[in-house]
């Protein structure tokens, strides 16, 4: 398996217990893994360590999780806009998350569901990617690089992997959007929010994007304000939203703002 | 007549209510590869040092098993990891780290930087996504430009880097004070000094002072390495031993 070729695996004995018990349980998860439960849900892994033995109180280990991650097409490019909060349970982990991972400078993906399975995967998306460029002399398209981790990803299918990420670029056939998650989903399309707050973002993106040709500023506004939105509404999303353009040159950082700043400044707006 | 009423009220106990204990069925007892072991770690970036910080109480459900297992250890001459939850893993994870080092100091002919430290412990972790260190952990050090850094790590390897970060049993009573005090965090008008290294350590005591009230798992000693480009200086404070 590429995670074992990647990496020296210290895990002797116990490795087989753990894996067949996982391969089971996981599988009573599967049902939930759906495209919701991406996100935010309280995805305790199969896991669930029942270290309680009957002393002390009963611990699970938790990961991070949590999120609104949103991407969307238009006339110059690509919008990619991000909460920045990573959640175990319901304690917040961290409010300054970077859950859009920089795999070269003319490609993005981004993060939602387990924090270490998507910047793990991620970040040998983008070994694979160099490494593609340097056997082929051309950069890599989107649907490919996509088409890459969509096939690493599958191959621990069932395992309990949580990822929901959206790969962007811009490649020789124009703006390239691509949503691959672990369940082995990979689909091209124009809008896509991921996580536990996306329902609330596509309310918002929706219905700006019914004005045909936005404007560069225009749209990092309306990626903006659904991060807003779905940071309002969803608990499990919050922090600082992450703004990022991608266009012909390759990517650009537009924003961080933090979302109290927005709340004030939006406040303001309408009085 | 006497015998019966003396079967009743044992049955049902002394308020009327039915006792709950029962012989319900075979019950399954399952082993389980994990214990917790409690402790709580805490690191602060400043300028030109960090601190890495720790209790020593080693506990297990109800029972403490020692009051001297500080759960800092040094990696090299500017990085110091704090790790807390399982012990078995702790110190399975610190061997295998120990071993990294030397490895990449034997090939590379250099110590591992901090930020090389991390993103190695990162994959470290995530060799094991499927049965995980049960440890959480939190890197503290200088990076190469000699400023503090700090790195927090959850048990499957997503890591980042942070001014402060509290990990292990007392974390969620510890990091919101730190959120205020170092971040600065819901306060309004507020001068944002930066943190000196003699605040930072009087913070650190005071903070795991608090963390020790109330929770069970936290207390006994506070260990404290300062890491700054002299080298790495103890100290240990003494806490609540109840």
């Amino acid at each position: 398996m590429a995670l074992a070729s990647v990496l020296q695996s210290e895990s002797v004995d116990f490795s087989n217990y753990g894996r067949q018990r996982h391969g089971f349980a996981s599988g009573l998860y599967e049902a939930e893994l759906g495209l919701e439960s991406v996100g935010g849900d309280r995805l305790s892994f199969a896991l669930s360590t029942s270290c309680s033995n009957g002393d002390g109180p009963d611990r699970k280990i938790e990961f991070l999780h949590g999120t609104t991650t949103l991407a969307f097409k238009f006339q110059h490019g690509v919008i990619v806009a991000v909460d920045s909060r990573a959640t175990a349970g319901s304690y917040i982990a961290s409010q300054t998350v970077k859950k859009v991972i920089e795999i070269n400078p003319y490609l993005l993906g981004t993060m939602a569901g387990g924090a270490a399975d998507c910047s793990f995967w991620e970040r040998l998306l983008a070994r694979q990617c160099r490494v593609y460029e340097l056997r082929n002399k051309e950069r890599i398209s989107v649907a490919a690089a996509s088409k890459l981790l969509a096939n690493m990803v599958y191959q621990y299918k069932g395992m309990g992997l949580s990822m929901g990420t959206m790969v962007c670029g811009w490649d020789k056939t124009g703006p390239g959007l691509y949503y691959v998650d672990s369940e082995g989903n990979r689909v091209c399309g124009d809008l896509f929010a991921v996580g536990s707050g996306s329902m609330y973002a596509y309310g918002i993106v929706d219905s700006g994007l019914k004005q045909k040709d936005l404007t560069v500023e225009e749209a990092c506004d309306l990626g903006r304000r659904a991060i807003y939105q779905a940071t309002y509404r969803d608990a499990y999303s919050g922090g600082q939203v992450n703004l990022y353009h991608v266009h012909s040159e390759g990517w650009t950082r537009v924003s961080q703002s933090d979302v109290l700043m927005l709340h004030q400044q939006y406040q303001a707006e309408k009085a | 007549f006497l015998l019966t009423a003396i079967m009743f009220a044992q049955v049902y106990g002394d308020n009327g209510k039915m006792k709950e204990y029962h012989y319900s069925g075979p019950v399954e007892h399952r082993f389980s590869p994990y214990s917790f072991n409690g402790g709580t770690v805490l690191a602060v970036a400043g300028e030109d040092f960090a601190i890495v910080a720790s209790d020593t109480r080693l506990s297990e459900g109800y029972s403490i098993h020692s009051r001297d297992s500080p759960k800092c250890y040094k990696l090299t001459n500017t990085t110091v990891i704090g790790c807390s939850g399982f012990h078995g893993d702790c110190l399975t994870l610190t061997k295998i780290i120990d071993a990294r080092l030397k490895m990449y100091k034997h090939s590379n002919n250099k110590s591992m930087t901090s930020g090389a430290i991390a993103a190695m412990l990162s994959t470290i972790l995530y060799g094991r996504r499927f049965f995980p260190y049960y440890v959480y952990n939190i890197i503290g050090g200088l990076d190469e430009e000699g400023k503090g850094a700090v790195y927090s790590f959850d048990p499957v390897g997503s890591y980042q880097r942070d001014t402060y970060k509290a990990g292990g049993s007392a974390s969620a009573m510890l990091q919101p004070l730190l959120d205020n005090q170092i971040g600065f965090k819901n306060m309004e008008g507020v001068q944002h000094l930066p943190l000196n290294q003699e605040k930072a350590v009087q913070l650190v005591k005071d903070v795991f002072i608090s963390a020790a009230e109330r929770d069970v798992y936290t207390g006994d000693a506070l260990r404290i390495c300062i890491v700054t480009k002299e080298g790495i200086k103890e100290e240990t404070v003494p806490l609540r031993k109840d």
